[in-house]
């Protein structure tokens, strides 16, 4: 019983607020203050970061984050050579990465594994290194949101550009263009099988535009449309049949923007199905990109959310759109979403319903939405500080940047994340990964991201080397180095039971070394939160 | 297990953390008693496996009309109206010995067809109440507490704790036996994490679970999934005191091209299958201490959509085996495929809830009292006799 109420006790230091959460002391002090807002609009402190967002000011910080397009970011632009896919349009991905064939096993890396690689590389480099650092937290929380998989099928190759096209681009700006983006990307299509939804009526309507082309005159182009209408015909025979599919529009209400409470039924789920009808993928191998096919288009009248759609073809999806980031549920949603993010697992009603009512008077403005956060008494509050568990990608960006380090961004960093429970870009289900500590708190993960810290400070993941030394040397005394450590990773804000055990090593037989150090302050328990 | 020696070595600490940590030995002592300890294993088929297809009702005239490309054409019979997929053969002799039963048209009452709350209901075990914060494996632990018991009553192999086993009760969870441990300094993690957080690696240890190979020819899939199901064989033969066994397969939102005897469905069902006759093998004797219940959110629409798939839908099928299971039947009211005997016209209706079936494994096969308790607010409707 001792051994159970050991990992209970464990789980439940990870899992509470840190001690002095509770103590009543309301205020933070400037260098808590400063320090939450470096691991919260941001991977955490690097060497001197804290210094130098004193010096700047917090609002000033803040401000500046909000606008990543004033930030200057070259030296980080200049790593990202090493993925040159991430710079690609989809035709040179397809040209590139997308084999004729298929690969015998055992002839190196995969060209589409290769890509999954740039494509998660360069996700921890600029976490790690961009100045853009609220930027780069908003592209991995609105990926999440809008969760796709890699490993379905075509979104092998399609992921790259539904993070640098549809997500990237608007992680700060309206929520609606979000929608929009990935509504129509053709990632997305295919990930939730909407390129697939049709109208019933669909074969009826292929076989009548097949009999009218067959009356037109002899044209080269006439001969390709039949063909190609053949071929269609030829798969919907083959289990094709047509008809809608309901999964992009459920998942568009209830992970998208409604949320499942959000007052929906399932008449709405197949009516908006309905309207989407047609959106699909122009699926030609050199570059698939979004269409509407009106063929496949179900132009019946539609009523979503007690509001009528007539047939406006690709229009209509425009409009459901319209109707759902406009709902109030959606505000609230959002709101709750962004400030259990930023803030809270227990999101303070207050704060999401102030700004829930920033979405609604600026059209969903993220910029704005952020800032109403940023600035608010429960962002800044005892109970919000430390209070949320680290992502393992949140733990591994955080360790690198604390010792003041770089990645080429190497498959093995990737590894790492993925053996403590996030592997990036291949979270399966729409909802993406959660974002509450009682998903990650497990003995066995806490044992890997323990396993994380000593192996980063080891210097043994290749591709993200350390140098301790600059810290401290080997004959550095134990309270120098607890201190540095602490200074590096924690902001100077440890915990007695942490200072002790490490400072209580140097009466080990191997004493206390920089490696040491730094593997026990990256695996503490204040060091698992943000 | 990576560095316990070196650490050992390294630090006098830790060293003499490990000699005064004597309830190891007590635990080795109830090896033998474990051997007799009724086992539980919950697979959880993530995505909502279309259970028609899985347990195919040939026998209902209107199965095939709905399904015009991905009806099953050689369901292997179980009863002359039902018949296991053809990916399933695995199971099938399994299903002749009288020890893999089907309970068809089971699943959860709640309407929704939301993965992602439906599988919360199913792990929660209150379908419908979003008040419930732990899942019922865990409360069966509270329910039943076991002074004797281990680090390893229950483990989930899965990264993170699965809802089914969150709560106050202690769960491991581990992806891999040999990655449960510390790569150094582990007795001063010890000290900082609450002194014996890391007994649970000091059992594994000594008990070296990694030693038991597979027994009797059996052969799990390569798979995640099925690397879990022969970890958990390894876990009960090592006698670690494991009671309560999670793992998870995914892969069953077919919503496009879903295939019929051949095709994606089929190839899941293939490893899903494997898996369990694997472990059926392999465990062999002890088996007869062993239950496994299969879970799944939802069943789905029984007519295929439009993309030679199937959408999200209602009731499905559940499956239980092992040795202490009265098996060679399928079990529950069949409400038949008919436009109007559908649920909202599309969907399978619901005839046993799935606390009917689980119920029945938490009090016979794992001897709960109260299970009320485990599952809040529910009256078990069926007695379905799935045990003795």
């Amino acid at each position: 019983m001792k051994g159970r109420t050991g990992i209970a006790f464990a789980l439940i230091l990870i899992l509470l607020p840190p001690a002095h959460a509770g103590l009543g002391l309301a205020a933070l002090t400037d260098n808590q203050r400063v320090l939450h807002i470096l691991n919260r609009i941001g991977f955490g402190p690097r060497p001197g970061d804290i210094e130098r967002v004193k010096k700047m000011g917090l609002d000033a910080y803040i401000e500046q984050q909000l606008h990543p397009e004033r930030i200057d970011d070259s030296a980080t632009e200049a790593l990202l050579a090493r993925f040159p896919s991430i710079r690609m349009d989809g035709a040179e991905i397809a040209k590139i990465y997308v084999p004729a064939k298929d690969i015998a096993p055992g002839q190196g890396v995969h060209p589409l594994q290769k890509l999954l690689q740039e494509l998660q590389g360069q996700k921890l480099v600029r976490a790690v290194s961009s100045e853009r650092q609220l930027d780069e937290v908003m592209v991995d929380f609105w990926y999440n949101h809008f969760n796709i998989f890699w490993g379905k099928g075509l979104d092998k190759s399609l992921t790259t550009g539904y993070e640098m096209n549809a997500i990237r681009p608007h992680a700060l700006g309206k929520f609606k263009d979000l929608v929009m983006a990935t509504a129509q990307h053709p990632a997305m299509l295919f990930y939730l099988d909407n390129a697939l939804s049709s109208s019933p009526d669909t074969l009826t309507t292929t076989m009548e535009r097949l009999e009218q082309l067959q009356r037109e005159p002899f044209s080269p182009r006439r001969e390709q449309q039949i063909d190609r209408i053949r071929e269609r015909l030829e798969q919907q025979k083959k289990g094709r049949r047509p008809g809608i599919n309901e999964n992009y529009a459920r998942e568009l209400m209830e992970l998208h923007t409604m949320g499942v409470d959000g007052g929906y039924t399932q008449k709405d789920v197949q009516e908006v199905a309905r309207a989407f009808t047609g959106w699909t993928i122009d699926r030609t191998r050199e570059n698939p990109v979004f269409v509407f096919r009106a063929a496949m288009h179900d132009p019946g009248e539609k009523v979503v959310l007690g509001r009528r759609i007539g047939a406006e073809g690709m229009k209509e999806g425009e409009r459901v759109i319209d109707i759902l980031v406009r709902h109030p549920s959606t505000a609230r949603f959002i709101a709750t979403k962004l400030v259990r993010r930023f803030v809270n697992d227990a999101p303070p009603g207050s704060l999401v319903d102030r700004v829930a009512s920033v979405y609604t008077q600026t059209d969903g403005d993220i910029r704005q939405m952020l800032r109403a956060i940023l600035t608010s008494g429960e962002f800044f509050s005892a109970e919000a500080y430390r209070a949320k568990t680290k992502s393992p990608f949140e733990l591994a960006v955080s360790s690198i940047r604390a010792l003041g380090a770089s990645t080429n961004g190497g498959p093995r960093l990737a590894q790492a994340v993925a053996t403590m429970g996030q592997p990036l870009y291949r979270c399966q289900a729409p909802t993406g990964f959660p974002d509450r500590a009682s998903q990650w708190n497990s003995s066995g993960a806490l044992l890997e991201r323990i396993n994380f810290g000593i192996a980063l400070a080891s210097n043994r993941i290749p591709g993200t080397p350390v140098e301790l030394s600059r810290f401290a040397d080997e004959s550095a005394s134990a309270d120098v180095l607890v201190q540095r450590a602490a200074d590096l990773a924690l902001g100077g804000d440890i915990s007695e039971r942490t200072r002790k055990v490490v400072a209580g090593q140097v009466a080990s037989p191997a004493g206390l070394s920089p490696v040491k150090a730094f593997s026990l302050v990256l695996g503490s328990p204040e060091f698992q939160k943000r | 297990m990576i560095g316990r020696r070196f650490f050992i070595k390294s630090s006098g600490l830790a060293l003499a953390s490990f000699a005064v940590t004597p309830s190891f030995l007590v635990r080795a002592a109830m090896t033998e008693r474990a051997k007799d300890h009724p086992v539980l294993i919950a697979v959880f088929q993530r995505g909502a496996v279309d259970g028609i297809s899985m347990v195919v009702p040939y026998g209902d005239p209107n199965y095939r009309p709905a399904r015009p490309q991905i009806a099953i054409d050689s369901p292997m019979d179980l009863d002359g109206f039902f018949g296991l997929h053809p990916a399933l053969d695995s199971l099938k002799p399994i299903y002749d010995e009288g020890r893999l039963a089907v309970v068809h048209a089971a699943g959860s009452p709640d309407n929704t067809r939301s993965h992602f709350d439906a599988q919360d209901y199913m792990e929660s075990g209150a379908p419908g109440n979003k008040n419930i914060e732990d899942g019922w494996l865990n409360r069966y632990l509270r329910v039943k507490p076991d002074r004797s018991a281990t680090p390893f009553r229950a483990v989930a192999f899965s990264p993170n704790v699965p809802r089914s086993l969150m709560g106050p009760a202690p769960v491991v969870a581990m992806s891999r036996i040999g990655d449960f441990g510390v790569r150094s300094g582990a007795g001063a993690f010890e000290a900082m994490y609450g002194g014996e957080t890391f007994e649970a690696v000091h059992v594994l240890e000594g008990a070296r679970p990694q030693q038991y190979g597979p027994e009797n020819g059996a052969q799990y899939p390569a798979s995640p999934y099925g690397q879990s199901l022969l970890q958990i064989a390894q876990l009960i033969k090592a006698g670690v005191g494991l009671e309560t066994a999670f793992t998870e397969i995914g892969g069953w939102d077919t919503h496009a091209n879903q295939g019929n005897d051949r095709g994606q469905l089929a190839g899941r069902l293939q490893e899903f299958g494997q898996g369990l006759s694997a472990l059926y093998r392999d465990l062999g004797d002890r088996m007869e201490n062993v239950v496994v219940i299969t879970m799944t959110e939802f069943g789905r629409a029984i007519r295929q959509n439009g993309s030679g798939g199937t959408d999200h839908g209602h009731a499905g099928a559940l499956l239980l085996l092992g040795g202490p299971i009265k098996g060679g039947r399928v079990y529950g009211r069949w409400p038949g495929l008919a436009p109007d005997q559908l649920h909202e016209g599309r969907d399978l209706s619901l005839t046993t809830d799935f606390r009917d079936v689980f119920s029945e494994v938490v009090r016979q096969h794992l001897g709960a009292g109260d299970v009320s308790r485990v599952f809040p607010g529910y009256t078990p409707a069926v007695r379905l006799g799935l045990l003795p």
